[in-house]
Formats: C-alpha cells, sequence, structure tokens
C-alpha cells in the first residue's frame, strides 16, 4: 500500500503524517509514507485544502486531520479493498 | 485517544447533554469570574481597588480568564458553524463569476470560509487555475484572515455591536476595494507562471463530505486548543500591558502622543503592525487595552488590521506563487486601504 500526505509542511501535516505513521504501526500494514509537498503535485490531486490523505492515487481525507480511529478505519477499508 | 473519543456521546441525547452542561458550566465560570477575584484580590489579599497593585492585580486575573473563556466559547461555536463551508465549495461559487460582483461574493466568503494560512498557496493556485480573476482571488485572500469570526465575536462582547459591525464593513471594504484595484491593474505577469500551467486533478473531493456530528464537535475543541496554544503569549502581553495601563501607566501619554488630534496616529499604528503577526484574536486584549487607555477606535481598527492582513510570514508563503512586485504592489494597496479605513473611522466614530 502506498500512502501519500500531501501539505506544504504546516503544522496539520506534520500532525496527520505522525497520526498515519502511528496508526500503520498498531495495524501492522505494510505501507510506504511519501510526503508530497510541491504545490503541482498537490493541486494535481484536486486538493486545495491540506493536509490531505492519499491512499493508493485515491484521496481519502483533506483539509483536516481525522482521528486515529478514523485513520484506521480508513487503512483498513481500503486494505480490504485491494 | 481523542477529547471527543474519550468523552463517547452514545445517543443523540447524550450529545445533546454534554454539550448543555458545557454551555452551563460555561455561564457559570463567566459570571463568577469577576465576583470571585474582587473577593480574593480585594478581601483576601486586602488589597485596595483604588490602589494600582490591586487594580492591576485584579483586571489581569479577571481579564485574562474573561478573555480566555470568551475564546473557548467563540472559537467551537465558529470552528463548528463554519465546518458545514468549504474552500471547493466556495470556488464553485465563484468560478465564472466577473470582476465587481466577484470581488463583493469573495469577501463574503472569505469571511465564512474555514482557512488556516498553510492553505493561502494550494487555495491560490486552486482558485486561479480554475479560472477565478486574479482580484476576485486576492479579495479572498484578504478577507479571510482579516475579517475573522472570532474577532468579531470578541469585538461585539468587549465593545459592543456597533464596533463589531464596523469593524466587518471596514474589514470586507479593504478586500474588495483592494482586489478590485489589485484585479484593474492587471498584473498576471507577476504571477508565477507555473500557476497557470497547473492543470487540477480529476477528483476534486469536498473536503467535509461525509463529516458526522462527532467529528464536527471534535474539529471545534481541537480548534480551541490549537488556536490558545497559538495566541497564549499575546494574550498575556496584552492583557499584561492593560493591567500596566490600568494601574500605573499615565493615559495622558497616550492621550498625547496617539489621539485621533494627530495626524500622523493611523499611519504609525499600521507601520508598527505590520511586521507584527498574530491572528485577529490574539491581538484582541492590546486593542482592549490600548483603547482603555484613550486611543481612537480607527486608529486601533487599522492597527488589528495591519497586524492579521499584513504579515511576514504570509508574504514568505505567497512568494511561491506571487512575484516580489506583485507582492509589494499588495502590501501598498491593502496597507493604503486600511489607512484610509482608519482615519474615515476616527472621524465618523468621534
Amino acid at each position: 500500500m502506498i500512502i501519500k500526505v500531501l501539505g506544504p509542511g504546516c503544522n496539520n501535516c506534520k500532525n496527520l503524517e505522525r497520526a498515519t505513521r502511528e496508526a500503520i504501526a498498531t495495524l501492522g500494514i505494510d505501507a510506504t509514507i511519501e510526503k508530497v509537498e510541491d504545490y503541482p503535485s498537490i493541486m494535481g490531486y484536486g486538493v486545495m485544502s491540506t493536509p490531505a490523505l492519499v491512499i493508493d492515487e485515491k484521496v481519502v481525507v483533506s483539509g483536516r486531520v481525522p482521528t486515529p480511529t478514523q485513520i484506521r478505519e480508513l487503512l483498513t477499508t481500503s486494505t480490504k479493498g485491494n | 485517544m481523542s477529547i471527543a473519543e474519550r468523552l463517547h456521546p452514545k445517543s443523540t441525547a447524550s450529545r445533546v447533554s454534554s454539550l448543555l452542561s458545557a454551555a452551563v458550566v460555561w455561564v457559570v465560570l463567566y459570571q463568577a469570574n469577576e465576583p470571585f477575584w474582587d473577593w480574593l484580590v480585594y478581601e483576601k489579599l486586602g488589597l485596595s481597588a483604588s490602589s494600582s497593585l490591586g487594580s492591576g492585580l485584579h483586571f489581569f486575573a479577571a481579564d485574562s480568564v474573561k478573555i480566555t473563556l470568551l475564546l473557548v466559547g467563540i472559537i467551537f461555536i465558529v470552528t463548528v458553524l463554519r465546518s458545514f463551508m468549504t474552500l471547493e465549495r466556495t470556488r464553485a461559487m465563484l468560478g465564472g463569476k466577473r470582476e465587481g460582483v466577484g470581488n463583493m461574493l469573495a469577501g463574503a466568503l472569505g469571511v465564512v470560509t474555514p482557512f488556516c494560512s498553510c492553505s493561502a498557496v494550494p487555495a491560490f493556485i486552486g482558485f486561479v487555475a480554475a479560472g477565478v480573476p486574479l482580484g476576485v482571488t486576492l479579495t479572498f485572500l484578504i478577507a479571510s484572515p482579516l475579517v475573522n469570526e472570532v474577532a468579531i465575536g470578541l469585538l461585539w462582547t468587549m465593545f459592543g455591536i456597533k464596533i463589531a459591525a464596523v469593524y466587518v464593513a471596514a474589514g470586507l471594504f479593504v478586500a474588495v476595494v483592494g482586489g478590485w484595484i489589485l484585479g484593474r491593474l492587471h498584473l498576471e505577469k507577476w504571477v508565477e507562471p507555473f500557476v497557470f500551467e497547473t492543470r487540477l486533478g480529476g477528483q476534486i473531493i469536498d473536503s467535509t463530505a461525509g463529516l458526522s456530528f462527532d467529528d464536527r464537535i471534535q474539529m471545534g475543541i481541537e480548534e480551541v486548543g490549537s488556536i490558545l496554544k497559538k495566541i497564549w503569549p499575546y494574550l498575556l502581553v496584552g492583557i499584561g500591558l492593560g493591567a500596566a495601563i490600568h494601574g500605573w501607566a499615565p493615559t495622558d501619554f497616550f492621550k498625547q502622543y496617539a489621539s485621533a488630534s494627530n495626524p500622523l496616529g493611523v499611519v504609525v499604528a499600521v507601520a508598527i503592525g505590520i511586521p507584527l503577526y498574530s491572528n485577529a484574536a490574539g491581538v484582541m486584549p492590546l486593542v482592549q487595552s490600548l483603547y482603555g487607555a484613550g486611543l481612537p477606535m480607527g486608529t486601533l481598527l487599522a492597527f488589528m488590521m495591519a497586524v492579521v492582513a499584513l504579515s511576514l510570514p504570509e508574504m514568505i508563503l505567497l512568494r511561491r506563487v506571487l512575484k516580489p512586485q506583485l507582492i509589494a504592489t499588495y502590501v501598498g494597496v491593502v496597507g493604503t486601504a486600511i489607512v484610509g479605513v482608519g482615519y474615515l473611522f476616527n472621524v465618523l466614530l468621534a
């Protein structure tokens, strides 16, 4: 699973990245996390409100940092989808 | 685990009752604040209400608690209400609008759309790439931090509805006129070319789609925490200054150098405000202190607007999409508009 954290490096982007890493560790999912910080690439996902979370090239959250439970749910749903 | 998860309301009834009890606790604390400090400072500590130390200490303690309570209440309500509005929806409304009408709509939407300064650049690119005119986009970017709902709430509770309305009108005026002028100047050549080349990806997602009631409450609680964490030093400095003015400082000093009759007052206030950076809520205690010291409201509103609308960190962010010439013009136009508003209200409110 490829997870991308979209955001120019603001506090919330760091929070989202940390929360996502924790969720992956808790769930024991095999995933790589990439940070996307340049604006044209962020816009390429159609995202205006950062931070955003992209799982396997699909935007699942934008404009906020979800709760740890929600992140875990998003990750589990995406794993099952594969 | 998040606060909302820990509280874990199970039903609508328990949700409503926890919100209601929070509101009751808030009202009780707010009502008890002044009497409590009266009792502690004047009776327990035996300080006189007419002494500098007594009144200064009382002011500092009571005002710190009062402003913190106001901020908690206002930020929470504003964040929950704003979670129904998104940048994506705003852009959709602005697309295809002409200048003029578009500027007015962008000003109004700038007030209600949730926006953090870290989204300034993506929003700018997203708007321009979607065909929103440059001047209309700039109106939105000016209005968003300038007319801040939390500041409206604070001004309303601290100075009354008239001053709050004046602030909204002044902020919208600066944003609409500033953006319109910048649009008329046709400065597209000073926008970094990659902005116009950026193609928006296919799936535009609505950032608040599928938010539950609990999510919105959670966002409100988090926003209260993150704003207070960011602005508490400004609050303490502002309230501390207020206490000092209250207890010690000769108010004649301010009256002499910054009264409405001093022709340079507003210009100086704006010049001091530009390098300072805080959000509107953080600068409010300072405004209240200086108002208590006899500074005119027009000068203070201009100072506040300069602090929130023109800041170095935001200019550095915008440098990614705007060339220095456009940033300089932006600061010039918005700064001039703010100075004009300051003088206007010093005359109107005198």
